[in-house]
């Protein structure tokens, strides 16, 4: 498991009903590509976030497939639109099997 | 004629450009030996084709935001959006991004929701060099769009 990772979102506290906003997310990685090589000369072997999935109230909103051609310390912004107040919810999986998550709230009215 | 009178017969210029030739063939040699393991064209339609079937892809909608010049290829910052009303019967399945100029074509596939509001999104991506970067849209209809925006890259970012 790749160490020291840790998640940060950015969702604005308060917004309008039907406002479409503008959610800002980086995650602590590495993102190994599994072609760089060692002091030893060995490749290092593969290790990055493969998968980054983000749920409103449970619903899907955004899901990203990513390959190793993501840099390091991942950075991904995108949008959501918001009908009611809830939560924001975060999970990103990685190759080896780890899941990161991070939730955050929203308020609308 | 011996090659000492055939370098006293050449002008000074001549030798110059000679010797700039010859660097550029030697440079040329390095970028055609470290290209042979990367992605070209041909590996993106492929990669495109296995992910979207034969749909033939039309242009237009998509909008890349890349910088002209990237001086770190292990950070290049890259934001796409698709023009789309996002309703639940009309928007943007998902964007497939690609680079032909990396090792492996791929770099990510963002999927949008009629709940995403609007189809745009950004990130950060590594490019091994100067390349084309690729986009490919496909909408909730079943059509296809298709984009493309070259990057100059001073230094490579894949390791190796």
């Amino acid at each position: 498991m790749a160490k020291g990772v840790k998640p940060r979102v950015r969702v604005p506290k308060k917004a309008a009903k039907g406002d479409v906003v503008e959610i800002k997310t980086l995650i602590s990685h590495n993102m190994e590509s599994g072609r760089r090589k060692g002091k030893d000369g060995k490749l290092i072997p593969r290790s990055i976030i493969n998968k980054m999935e983000v749920t409103f109230n449970g619903k899907p909103v955004f899901t990203a497939d990513w390959h190793p051609a993501i840099s390091a310390n991942p950075y991904m912004s995108f949008f959501a639109k918001v009908e009611e107040s809830g939560e924001f919810a975060f999970k990103w999986t990685d190759d080896d099997g780890s899941i990161y998550e991070k939730t955050s709230k929203i308020t609308v009215g | 004629m011996s090659t000492k009178q055939a370098l006293s017969a050449m002008t000074r210029r001549e030798a110059l450009l000679l010797a700039a030739g010859a660097t550029i063939v030697a440079a040329g040699g390095v970028v055609l030996k470290s290209g042979t393991a990367n992605a070209d064209q041909k590996m993106v339609d492929e990669a495109v084709m296995k992910l979207i079937g034969d749909k033939k892809p039309a242009e237009g909608k998509i909008t890349l935001e890349l910088p002209q010049i990237a001086e770190n290829g292990n950070t290049v910052p890259v934001g796409v959006s698709v023009d789309s009303p996002m309703t639940a019967d009309n928007y943007v399945k998902t964007v497939h991004l690609f680079a032909d100029g990396n090792p492996a074509p791929d770099v990510a596939s963002l999927h949008f929701t009629p709940m995403s509001g609007k189809a745009s999104a950004a990130t950060r991506i590594r490019l091994a060099g100067t390349q084309n970067i690729v986009a490919v849209a496909e909408m909730s209809d079943g059509s296809v769009f298709r984009a493309q925006q070259e990057v100059k890259v001073t230094i490579g970012g894949c390791g190796g």
